[in-house]
């Protein structure tokens, strides 16, 4: 009978003795390749699925809002930014609430941000690092975690019930600053503890004292990071409505004293949704707040990038 | 330990001081001496960093710190200006005189010290300013305000840092954007611009550009007859070029405290080293 295998052994005895074994090595090692990249590509499609989502999140909010919002402006433009509202549909502009807006936002800034510099600036270069410190920290950020409609009933209850401020700008600053206090605080402490150590150096080297190294060095070099950190509260303050609904009211107003209430836009499209009174309007308003925040957001970013240039 | 003060920047009240104190040192101090060291003990914490060192400084002249890494050099160039009470938990005995008045001793104030005793370090550290605030930024403190007199300071530093040619044109321009080389330079501008006595400088070239390097050696020659130079650095060949004086520091055991082995003129210790570990070291042989 023929060999059937004989060109296969003879094949074989040429390749040597563990030509057999290379071969199936070899095989396996193929599959393994093979598994290899296939768990690869699956885990790099799982990944940029989550990414995906998350991306489209934002994006279909911001379009729904443009959509929705867009023509409300656009139909009257500039009347819808620059008039006030008008007529139980509250039709027309939202003018004062913009200006609201910007007052008490403005207003509990200049409240928060000396606080909360000098707080941080106490905690990082001044206090003794230990159990005090840790616990200042972490009282910090549980204000930083109270739920704001806690916050603001806090507020009504403590500015306008005990200390008698009326509902306005100035008590919805105060609530307002309580919020934004641990933000700009951690914000500045972490900004201030990445200073290196060098750059402090450098100035006690000259025989500097402690406060002009802050004052001087430290402070300047850890302005961008405090800047961003200021204008992350800002945005967070400006799109809060629990807060200021309850310490500011809902009046439509236009404030000139800090003791004048009024509407702020977050509020005010929060009464015309509710009902939907007005629900272009509504949408309009959320186009806008939500421009001044990206606005916001953007400037912040541009600020580390222009800081870093030089770092 | 809490050797760490990266980012605390606290003003540690570490430094403590058993040395009996008289307004007129025990023994005469020589002259010419900038700095009189004797049995000086130092620690970080619980690690005895560095243990019985004496050693003269000499006026208007420049000495080098050699030594391995790890040898307690910078650390020892660190306690001439006080600069380590600025790391929490270290502690300083023995006697370090400069002028002739203690350091440590009571009623010295770190802050004015530093004024006299300027220092450079490893990492260029510019202020986040423009080149001219930089220089400036040291008469500002001690009260300077007339703009005629700040410019004539900025000036004169600048040329005696060796850097005025190329930044003249840029004062305005921050210190963080030019070169590393030049922001070296620069710092040393900023310390002479307060006229210090002494100038430490804790591997000063290391981290920089050779061009910068040879300009840094030209000027500390240059101001050699004003300045008292203590340059720590793991360059021999750069300490057997520039330096008067040169002291040899070494940890012999890992955990136990450096010695400082032999100092003297530089030509004798490169050329006649009279300690074994010495020769070893500048042969190569470890480090």
């Amino acid at each position: 009978m023929r060999d059937l295998f004989a060109e296969d052994r003879e094949r074989l005895k040429e390749l040597g003795p563990d030509a057999m074994d290379k071969a199936v090595r070899n095989q396996r090692r193929q599959a393994r390749r093979f598994r290899e990249r296939f768990a690869n590509n699956a885990a790099l499609m799982v990944l940029s699925i989550a990414a995906g989502i998350t991306v489209m999140a934002l994006a279909i909010i911001i379009l729904y809002v443009l959509i929705n919002g867009a023509p409300a402006i656009a139909s009257h433009f500039p009347s819808f930014i620059f008039t006030w509202p008008h007529g139980v549909n509250a039709a027309g502009g939202i003018w004062p609430t913009i200006v609201s807006t910007i007052y008490v936002t403005a207003l509990a800034m200049l409240i928060a941000t000396p606080i909360a510099v000098l707080a941080a600036v106490y905690l990082a270069e001044y206090a003794k690092q230990g159990r005090i410190v840790t616990i200042i920290r972490f009282a910090a950020d549980s204000l930083a975690s109270v739920p704001s409609i806690v916050m603001g009933l806090f507020g009504l209850a403590f500015f306008i019930e005990a200390f008698h401020i009326p509902m306005s700008m100035l008590s919805a600053a105060l609530a307002l600053s309580l919020l934004m206090l641990p933000i700009i605080m951690r914000a500045t402490e972490e900004a201030i503890r990445a200073v290196p150590r060098y750059i402090r150096w450098g100035s006690y080297g000259m025989g500097a004292t402690k406060w002009q190294t802050v004052r001087r060095v430290v402070l300047p070099w850890a302005m961008p990071r405090i800047i961003t950190g200021l204008v992350l509260a800002m945005g967070r303050a400006i799109g809060e409505t629990a807060v200021v609904f309850y310490t500011m009211g809902m009046a439509i107003n236009m404030p000139v004293t800090p003791l004048d209430s009024g509407r702020s836009m977050a509020v005010h499209l929060y009464m015309l949704a509710v009902d939907g009174i007005n629900l272009k309007s509504a949408y309009g308003t959320a186009l806008i707040l939500m421009v001044v925040i990206l606005l916001l957001n953007t400037l912040a970013h541009a600020i580390q990038r222009r800081y870093r240039k030089v770092r | 330990m809490a050797l760490d003060p990266v980012n605390t920047g606290a003003l540690a009240p570490a430094v403590v001081h058993d040395m009996p104190v008289y307004s007129t040192p025990l023994v005469a101090v020589p002259e010419e001496t900038t700095f009189f060291v004797r049995n000086m003990e130092f620690h970080y914490g619980d690690f005895h960093a560095l243990t019985n060192v004496s050693l003269d400084i000499h006026d208007d002249a420049i000495t080098a710190l050699i030594g391995p890494s790890g040898c307690g050099k910078s650390t020892f160039l660190r306690c001439l200006n006080r600069m380590n009470d600025l790391i929490a938990g270290t502690k300083v005995e023995g006697s370090v005189l400069f002028g002739g008045a203690d350091i440590y001793g009571p009623g010295v104030d770190p802050v004015d010290l530093r004024r006299r005793v300027g220092m450079i370090f490893q990492q260029p550290n510019p202020f986040p300013q423009s080149i001219y605030d930089n220089v400036a930024y040291g008469p500002r403190l001690q009260g300077i305000r007339k703009k005629s007199e700040l410019d004539g300071i900025v000036e004169d530093s600048l040329k005696r840092a060796n850097l005025w040619k190329e930044v003249k044109d840029i004062l305005n321009k921050n210190g963080l954007a030019i070169s590393g080389g030049q922001q070296q330079r620069l710092c040393i501008a900023r310390v002479l611009a307060v006229e210090p006595d002494v100038l430490l400088m804790d591997e000063p070239c290391s981290a920089i550009d050779p061009t910068s390097v040879q300009k840094i050696e030209d000027l500390m020659a240059e101001i050699k007859d004003e300045v008292t130079t203590i340059i720590v650095t793991h360059n021999m060949q750069q300490a057997a070029r520039v330096s008067d004086y040169t002291s040899f520091f070494l940890q012999e055991v890992a955990g136990e405290p450096a010695v400082l082995v032999e100092s003297g003129k530089t030509n004798d210790i490169f050329t006649a080293p009279l300690d074994k570990r010495t020769e070893d070291y500048i042969t190569g042989r470890f480090g």
